[in-house]
């Protein structure tokens, strides 16, 4: 797949599927060692108030990522709640 | 197996594993109390901890290993902390204890699965489990232990619930060294290629248990494949199975990571009890007015504020009873040694002035500390760092450098040590390199001086007001490409992602504070402490030597033969103190670099100034007042050092300090790493001298420059 693929836009209470993790190298390891593996579902529980980095809820556990470290990972939204 | 290895020492090894946040430190404070040595692993600012206990006549030594994500090494921290457990450094640890937080059971078990890998007999202390308990869920253990196959111990650190059980258990691993396996679940694929994989391993003698196997099969960049290169053979039925299992297009660590985490998942589910989420529906509320996009902001700067006023001002008259109390010392120590002059100016201006340039930084060390205990035990300071992120990530820190640069403008010494507020050692990097730039209150004495001295007798005080505000952000100015520039060359590291956790809020516990300030200072004393005072008396020496009768006769001779004009501007003392100076070694050197120094319009009183300065820079003032032959005793408010500053002549007659010359000065020191404090400190955080080489280095060169573009942009302007 590749990276050009449309990333809906974070915001608060939405729900997405991790499609895909590609690209190799130690960026893509550690999403896939924070449980983003493909398959998975997360939900957005916050955005910091200047946009960056975004709080997700990932297999019970919550974590911060910034937008643009997302990259390599692929996911489409499921639903938005809220 | 023979891997029982033979006791020469009754002492066990214990190393604490488990992910950040995890609650490792607060079990290794439970468990070790007070017997804690922090070292640092060479090069790198991450902190070897090690502690003892004794239990049932057995001592018991306790490594905390860095918190880590995974096993697999990607950052250094990881690294180290793979390192630790696989006994490059001394012997393997004879035990691990892996932490595993039970309110992020599958991230937590992802890593224990990892962990199994190593071999060596594990207990796991299960932690938080009284935060799921306030959330009315709770762990099944039995079950639990039944899954992972090893000893689980709920503890409680804090309130030393289950630390017995959990050395107990520890003792009975050791004794029994039974290795957990377990079946984590991989795809038939796999496991047969891996069976294969061992047969032929061992056929050509080499020595791998299945999870190693199943690591380099999967992981090819895995540290087994590069031991295995020299064996063709081998390397090439690693390919062949490879190709069998992946196919082309699915990678190795995805079928890795998707197989531990079912696994996990699976345990979870079989574990967990339901959960009332109301709970962290608190801390959720709470956190929707913290992290709102207005009030968030607004009492984010306000605790700033209050941390930064507390260092600045509130530790000031602490200070200023230190530097009393050591003046006091001092003038009491002073007449008993007066028969010998050379033993008394070491003990009072070597020894005691050393012990003095030492102990006046604790305050604000304590105080920061303090704040940071409680901010983090609270949860806050996450907080703080997903606030800031977006302002200080663009340039290679993160949001968790905001606090130990705000604590820079008071001081870079508590700023360098808070930037262990960091999980990621390069960023931690980064901000002490960085810190120093902040302009620390040290320089504000100098900024009034010249200002007052140049700038206000000229345009008045709101422009000499406005000249001491922008003096505060030329550094900030600098640092800030300075970073860019660094995480592009210096730092040639790979860039992970920025990982932060924001844990539920919670009453900070006071114990901890007290142990986080206690060690902390405890830690600036042992290492940086004695850095600073041993070179406190360095330069001592350097401006008090070469010393004789027949000298300080001479200067007298010269000044009886001045005219009266200059004699009663000046007293004898003055003089031939300033006298003494100017021929001593100190002295002596900054003439002899006095021509590097003219391009930036500084003559070779101010360059001698400047190196006496270098144990604190506050210094500079009273040393130019000795120099300008005022004594001491003239501080930055002085008139008298202000209208001698303005006099200065060049021998040619030129005045010495100009407009131009007084802001090249400034810039100087605004940039300049003339803090010796500071670069022990960088020393003692990042493990190396090269670091704090290299903070000299550059900015020095850097307020070099900076001074001379100013003072012939200056000359030719004005
Ligand atoms: N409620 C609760 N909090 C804990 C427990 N253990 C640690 N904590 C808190 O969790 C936070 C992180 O713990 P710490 O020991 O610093 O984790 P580390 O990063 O793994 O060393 C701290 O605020 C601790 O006070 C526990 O068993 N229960």
């Amino acid at each position: 797949m590749s990276k050009s693929s449309k990333k809906p836009k974070f915001c608060r209470g939405m729900v997405c599927r991790v499609t895909c993790v590609t690209g190799d190298g130690d960026h893509v390891c550690r999403l896939l060692d924070l449980g983003l593996t493909p398959g998975t579902e997360f939900s957005v529980v916050k955005v910091a108030p200047l946009g960056d980095p975004v709080e997700i809820d990932v297999r019970g556990a919550r974590l911060c990522l910034r937008r643009r470290e997302t990259q390599g990972l692929d996911f489409e939204q499921v639903e938005r709640s809220g | 197996m023979a891997k029982t290895k033979p006791a020469p020492t009754s002492t066990a090894c214990v190393a604490l594993v488990g992910n950040p946040n995890s609650g490792k430190t607060t079990l290794f404070n439970a468990l070790t109390g007070m017997s804690q040595k922090v070292g640092n692993y060479p090069g790198v600012t991450v902190e070897k901890v090690t502690g003892t206990y004794s239990h049932q006549g057995l001592r018991y030594e306790v490594v905390d290993v860095p918190g880590l994500y995974s096993m697999r090494p990607v950052s250094l921290d990881e690294e180290l902390a793979a390192r630790a457990m696989a006994g490059t450094e001394g012997r393997p640890p004879d035990v691990i204890v892996f932490v595993l937080d039970a309110s992020n059971l599958e991230r937590n078990l992802f890593l224990f699965s990892q962990t199994l890998a190593a071999g060596l007999p594990t207990v796991v202390a299960l932690t938080m489990t009284d935060m799921l308990a306030r959330e009315r869920s709770g762990i099944d253990v039995a079950a639990l232990e039944a899954r992972l196959g090893v000893p689980v111990v709920n503890v409680v650190a804090h309130r030393k619930q289950g630390l017995s059980e959990l050395q107990d258990a520890v003792a009975r691993a050791i004794v029994e060294r039974t290795v957990p396996d377990i079946d984590l679940g991989f795809p038939t694929v796999v496991r047969e290629a891996v069976f294969r994989l061992h047969d032929a391993l061992a056929r050509a003698g080499i020595d791998a248990n299945r999870s190693e196997v199943r690591e380099t099969l999967l992981n090819p960049e895995s540290a087994w494949n590069r031991k295995l290169e020299g064996n063709p053979d081998i390397v090439r039925a690693f390919q062949e199975e490879r190709q069998l299992v992946l196919g082309e297009s699915i990678q190795g660590r995805t079928v890795d990571a998707q197989t531990r985490y079912a696994w996990a998942a699976k345990v979870r589910r079989a574990v967990l009890q339901s959960s009332d989420s109301r709970v962290r529906a608190v801390s959720d509320a709470i956190d929707r007015v913290l992290t709102h996009r207005f009030f968030g902001l607004v009492i984010f700067f306000g605790l700033m504020y209050l941390v930064f006023q507390s260092i600045y001002t509130f530790a000031s008259p602490i200070m200023g009873w230190i530097e009393n109390g050591i003046q006091s010392v001092q003038s009491a120590v002073s007449p008993a040694l007066a028969g010998a002059p050379l033993l008394q100016s070491l003990v009072v201006d070597g020894v005691l002035a050393g012990i003095g340039a030492v102990v006046v930084f604790l305050p604000q060390i304590a105080i920061l500390f303090c704040f940071i205990g409680i901010l983090e035990g609270t949860g806050y300071l996450a907080r703080a760092a997903f606030l800031m992120d977006r302002i200080l990530g663009w340039c290679g820190l993160n949001g968790r450098a905001f606090i130990p640069l705000l604590s820079s403008f008071a001081c870079a010494v508590p700023g360098i040590m808070a930037a262990r507020v960091m999980p990621d050692s390069r960023s931690r990097m980064a901000t002490a390199l960085v810190a120093p730039f902040m302009s620390c209150s040290a320089r504000l004495p100098v900024y009034v001086l010249l200002i007052g001295a140049f700038v206000e007798p000229q345009f008045g005080p709101a422009v000499a007001g406005a000249v001491l505000f922008v003096m505060h952000f030329v550094g900030l100015a600098v640092a800030v490409p300075m970073v860019w520039i660094l995480n592009r060359s210096v730092f040639k590291t790979k860039r992970l992602p920025f990982v932060l956790e924001l844990p539920r809020y919670q009453w900070p516990r006071w114990r901890d504070v007290a142990l986080t300030v206690t060690t902390r200072v405890k830690v600036f004393l042992q290492t940086a402490g004695t850095i600073i005072f041993v070179m406190s008396i360095v330069i001592w020496a350097l401006l008090s030597f070469p010393k004789s009768e027949a000298m300080d006769s001479q200067y007298q001779a010269a000044y009886q033969s001045q005219p009266d004009s200059f004699k009663e501007a000046r007293t004898e003392e003055n003089y031939v103190q300033a006298q003494r100076v100017r021929d001593s070694y100190l002295g002596q050197f900054g003439r002899a670099i006095e021509p590097a120094f003219v391009p930036a319009g500084f003559d070779w009183r101010i360059t001698t100034a400047v190196l006496a300065a270098f144990p604190a820079r506050e210094v500079v003032v009273s040393a130019l007042g000795i120099i300008f032959s005022l004594g001491g005793d003239a501080d930055e408010e002085s008139s008298d050092l202000r209208s001698a500053l303005a006099q200065a002549k060049w021998p040619d007659g030129r005045p010495l300090l100009t407009l131009a010359s007084a802001a090249s000065l400034m810039v100087f020191f605004a940039l300049c790493a003339q803090c010796l404090a500071t670069l022990a400190t960088i020393k003692r955080e990042t493990g190396s001298w090269k670091w704090a080489a290299f903070s000299f280095v550059s900015m020095t060169t850097l307020a070099y420059i900076a001074a001379v573009i100013v003072y012939q942009v200056g000359i030719r302007l004005v």
